[in-house]
């Protein structure tokens, strides 16, 4: 075969390559090019996070607004102190919101959602939520429950 | 019985000295100055020889595997309502895991015999030893194209074969099954992370292609120059570089996916 010919095919071949490496990045895992978007951190102190994970979202009124960053034990108080970062453009938090962990589904993965409160003032930069609701234990319900209490 | 234990240490002396053989091969290959004025014309027609003509096998392969994989899939997910996870149980299998070990196996087969046993006929008809005699250096003339067409192949081979199964599972669940669309495509960007699951698939695809090329020119190189000799250098090629796969694919899984 002519070396032109030869040369035009493995031409194609990688640029085969590279057209299916975009569509894994951009149509698979969802990559967006302006993913290095701006954010805040706040901060939520929970008694149980029960299997709350890094990397999860937080949500607010069923809108993704931002991540987990950390959850570390605060050794004072004995609770669990969360940080997340919060979109940027999400700037109108009422301060006195509090964050509520909630279960996707019936076995999905818990995530916080942010229920609104009714302050003009907003969270800003290092605030942390003044009230919050741990998860939701189903074994400590159905206990509860069964003890009658 | 000393004859039985002198057979074995001579085995195990064999399998070493195999070892070393081909680690000393290898760096001579690689250790070579390239030179992009002749190399360049014998890489791509190499790259054409392993990389387009692999091609059509590993797109028929993916098609099915992506295929099979969202009927088994719809099957199971159906039993707890959540056929909608369909996509991404699709999506993490080929980019993780049999994207790159399935395309290195048929490589092994399609390509890698192929590379044996062309090296091992010249070997055994002695085209090698008169490049040598004729200052032309085999390693780079021969072998080195060869490992490095590989050794890009493979990653663009694994990459393909991964969309082609994805586009297969689409056909089968969002098409036939009946899986709403936004959702497949939804779940799977939200739980494939591009560089967590895409790079390392694709990394290991690249070690994958490294290995496979590098056992097919030893193997050749290294053969008996008879047609018994090729014929066997041509079957070690295949089940050692599926050995090697497997195995490597373990530890490279236990490394990237693993807990600790």
């Amino acid at each position: 075969m002519a070396q032109r010919t030869t040369e035009i095919i493995v031409g194609l071949f990688m640029i085969a390559g590279c057209a299916a490496l975009l569509f894994l990045a951009l149509q698979v895992s969802g990559l967006s090019p302006k993913s290095a978007e701006s954010t805040y951190t706040i901060y939520a102190n929970f008694n149980d996070t029960g299997g709350l994970t890094p990397r999860g979202r937080v949500s607010m009124a069923g809108v993704t607004v931002g991540t987990i960053e950390s959850i570390s034990l605060n050794k004072e108080t004995f609770q669990a102190r969360v940080e997340m970062s919060i979109h940027s453009d999400v700037d109108n938090i009422p301060s006195d919101s509090s964050a509520v962990i909630r279960t996707s589904g019936l076995l999905g993965e818990q995530y916080i959602d942010i229920s609104i409160g009714a302050e003009m003032d907003s969270l800003k930069e290092g605030d942390t939520f003044y009230s919050t609701q741990s998860a939701m234990n189903l074994e400590r319900l159905i206990s509860n429950f069964a003890s009658g209490r | 019985m000393i004859e039985r234990i002198a057979a074995f240490g001579r085995l195990g002396l064999d399998i070493v000295s195999s070892f070393g053989r081909s680690g000393r091969f290898l760096a001579g290959v690689l250790g070579g100055v390239p030179r992009p004025a002749t190399g360049f014309p014998l890489l791509l027609k190499q790259l054409y020889a392993v990389g387009v003509l692999s091609l059509a096998i590993i797109v028929v392969s993916g098609l099915f595997i992506g295929m099979v994989l969202g009927l088994q899939g719809y099957t199971i997910l159906s039993d707890y309502g959540s056929e909608a996870a369909i996509g991404q149980m699709i999506a993490l299998t080929l980019v993780r895991e049999l994207g790159p070990v399935v395309t290195a196996l048929l490589f092994a087969g399609r390509a890698g015999s192929a590379l044996t046993a062309e090296i091992g006929l010249m070997k055994a008809t002695e085209q090698l030893s008169s490049m040598e005699m004729m200052g032309v250096d085999p390693l780079r003339r021969v072998i080195a194209p060869r490992l490095w067409a590989g050794f890009i192949a493979m990653p663009v081979l694994a990459v393909i074969f991964s969309v082609v199964g994805i586009w297969g599972g689409m056909l089968v669940g969002v098409d036939w099954l009946g899986v709403f669309e936004g959702s497949f495509w939804g779940n799977m960007q939200s739980s494939v992370d591009f560089v967590d699951d895409v790079l390392n698939g694709v990394i290991k695809s690249i070690v994958f292609g490294f290995v496979c090329a590098w056992i097919a020119v030893y193997q050749g190189y290294d053969c008996v120059p008879t047609s018994a000799g090729i014929s066997s250098a041509t079957t070690k090629t295949v089940v050692y570089s599926s050995l090697a796969v497997l195995g490597l694919d373990f530890v490279l899984t236990a490394v990237m996916f693993g807990d600790f």
